[in-house]
């Protein structure tokens, strides 16, 4: 056991090197960046902030991570959360009870997945335009939902998952944690992961030597779907309402620069929740350092692409043999003279 | 033969009668953008609304965000001889052909909420509001309710590089101008959206020493304080007190947190831009008086003392 959590941690490093660099750079700017309190029953600091901040995209990264691994890839997911929210609220604005609204949302979540899944697995279209046809048309879907308005609710047991607290933590901190353990506990407890990943490498080998791939895939856009509906609870949750047009908007690609961030390639075949997830949060430091650091609002995005592009340079392979060939020069310069 | 006569001069009275009717009853047509947001959906109630009362039969055309969609609906009202034409324009440009279109029919244009890049003889009029007055009718506000005590001020920026944006952060500042115990101490972008507000709210109060050295919240919109205001109660403040919070719009929800006393003002910018541009018609109809080429709204400023609750009963029905 104790030899596995090493092989992870370095397997791990570059993510969370990054992610402590990333810290320290703000704690640098800003020093009462660590300090937490508590406050109205729950942690309180810019680190919690963090965390709870972080929720959606640590939650559809989750989903991505699975999607990605089997070469594919989920734009959908910011609509996803719109379609969700959307549903969330209506039902508590109609007065059911919170249960009904938790099976309802994460129900038209994974409707929304397994849409997805049934374009790629069972029509072969490309997982890119199989997903966009959704992208496109679930934010007006959420619109008709809430009829272009915000659609406000005051369902107590709803906003609990927005603004809620267990054992001090934000609701959305302890949701996502959770549910990324979980996960990474089936796939990889299991063969699950083998498999998924092997659909990445190849997935008509895989079909040959006996994987149901198509299942599999359609799980796994499932999953996805899933992973948005709880992250759309959560989004509806934290405003106490529904923003169809503003939900979501853009996270897809949050989540899967968080992937990416997370050492995962896009081409398939190996997966990392867990980097994903470390991933997410280097992404969301990055945005509550920005905001923190006082800097006009015109620098954000600029200093955000700044960041990535580092961390990103730094993870790549190429970077890696090119330190070792400078490294290694002035010795066999040395040698020879 | 006789009845032939007869049934002649009747058909023809009758035609008479309904052209008379027709001609006394205007037919107006409106292209409005969409239904992208509450503020809009508000302004077509109320268009419909105010032609109702006036007894003015009204066209509407909704065009989903797309110009042709607009530049078609303008055609087909040119084709159908309306006595005037409302154009919300989804986009500044490219709308010379089809106004002079319209001219040439003589059919009168009246602008509303925005306006276009299209030589001015081509409209009658534009109807919007003054964004850099807003800004400036909540900085005059926020100045009388400080007084002469120092304050912090913390702003919520629209998406940046908007006109909105731009225009309402330079009014604001424009009002504080002069009296130095007010400081703007932060400013960023909370993209007008509830859920970011409440994201960027919660770092200026990290920021600012837990919230303790923010006097006031201004917002480029109500979605945004509705953000914050959340924001600032889960950091164990009281927004309306502890933190005074002014913002613009003047959407319901803005006016329930003022019934609670968590929000302080807000600028209402009105959805009935249709009621002034029905007046200048009238007036032009009448006796051919040509109204100025901006007909500016009122921004008006609501407080906790305007009965929020009545306010919001009254806008909640009109689709926000």
């Amino acid at each position: 056991m104790n030899q596995d959590l090493k092989a992870l941690l370095v397997r791990l490093s570059p993510q969370l090197i990054a992610l402590a660099s990333i810290l320290l750079l703000i704690f640098m700017m800003f020093p009462s960046f660590f300090n937490i309190g508590i406050q109205n029953g729950r942690l309180y600091g810019s680190l919690i902030d963090v965390l709870n901040r972080g929720a959606p995209v640590a939650l559809i990264a989750i989903g991505m991570t699975l999607v990605i691994a089997t070469k594919g890839i989920d734009l959908s997911v910011g609509a996803v959360i719109a379609i969700t929210g959307a549903v969330a609220a209506s039902s508590a604005v109609a007065g059911n009870s919170l249960a009904y609204t938790i099976v309802l949302a994460l129900g038209t979540g994974l409707l929304c997945g397994l849409w997805n899944g049934a374009l790629v697995a069972l029509l072969g279209i490309q997982p890119i335009i199989a997903t966009l046809v959704l992208m496109v048309a679930g934010r007006g879907i959420a619109q008709l939902i809430t009829e272009g308005a915000i659609l406000t609710f005051n369902d107590e047991g709803l906003i609990f998952f927005g603004s809620g607290s267990l054992a001090f933590l934000p609701m959305p901190v302890v949701i996502w944690v959770v549910f990324g353990l979980l996960v990474a506990l089936v796939v990889r407890r299991t063969a699950l992961g083998m498999l998924v990943e092997a659909i990445g490498i190849n997935r008509r080998a895989s079909m040959l030597s006996g994987v149901r791939t198509s299942v599999l895939l359609m799980a796994v856009y499932a999953l996805s779907g899933l992973s948005a509906a709880i992250a759309g609870v959560i989004v509806a949750a934290d405003i106490r309402g529904a923003d169809a047009n503003n939900a979501g908007l853009w996270l897809e690609l949050d989540a899967i620069l968080a992937v990416v961030v997370g050492g995962n390639s896009l081409l398939g075949g190996r997966f990392s929740i867990l980097g994903s997830l470390i991933g997410a949060m280097i992404i969301q430091a990055v945005n509550t350092g920005i905001l923190l650091s006082g800097f006009p609002p015109e620098f954000n995005l600029i200093i955000k692409a700044a960041i990535i592009v580092v961390i990103l340079m730094i993870q790549s392979p190429r970077a890696a043999t090119l330190l070792e060939f400078f490294r290694k020069a002035p010795e066999s310069v040395k040698e020879r003279t | 033969m006789k009845l032939r006569n007869a049934l002649c001069s009747a058909t023809i009275l009758a035609a008479c009668m309904f052209t008379s009717a027709s001609a006394a009853e205007l037919v107006v047509g409106f292209s409005q953008i969409g239904s992208e947001s509450g503020w809009r959906a508000a302004e077509t109630t109320l268009t419909k609304q105010q032609a109702e009362q006036r007894g003015i039969d009204l066209k509407f055309a909704d065009a989903q965000q797309k110009q042709e969609n607009q530049i078609k609906a303008i055609r087909s009202f040119v084709a159908q001889g309306v006595n005037a034409i409302l154009l919300a324009p989804v986009v500044a440009t490219g709308w010379d052909e089809v106004l002079k279109e319209a001219k040439e029919a003589e059919i009168p244009v009246i602008l509303l909420d925005r306006t276009v890049d299209s030589d001015k003889d081509l409209y009658m009029t534009a109807v919007t509001s003054d964004l850099v007055h807003e800004g400036n009718v909540a900085g005059k506000w926020l100045v009388e309710a400080v007084g002469d005590k120092p304050c912090n001020v913390v702003e919520l920026q629209g998406t940046t590089g908007s006109s909105p944006a731009i225009d309402r952060k330079k009014g604001f500042e424009e009002a504080l101008a002069g009296h130095d115990n007010l400081k703007i101490v932060r400013s960023q972008t909370g993209d007008f959206t509830r859920t970011k507000g409440k994201e960027v709210m919660e770092s200026f109060l990290k920021a600012e020493d837990g919230g303790k050295n923010i006097c006031a919240l201004y917002a480029h919109n109500d979605d945004m304080a509705v953000g914050a205001i959340q924001a600032i109660k889960e950091a164990g403040l009281k927004p309306g007190t502890d933190i005074l919070v002014v913002s613009i719009d003047a959407v319901p929800d803005i006016f329930q947190a003022m019934a609670a006393g968590e929000a302080n003002a807000t600028v209402e910018l009105t959805p009935n831009m249709a009621g002034p541009a029905f007046d200048a018609l009238d007036a032009f109809l009448k006796d051919g008086t040509m109204p100025p080429k901006w007909i500016q709204t009122e921004s008006k400023l609501y407080t906790q003392a305007d009965d929020p609750q009545k306010v919001y009963e009254e806008k909640k029905g009109l689709g926000y």
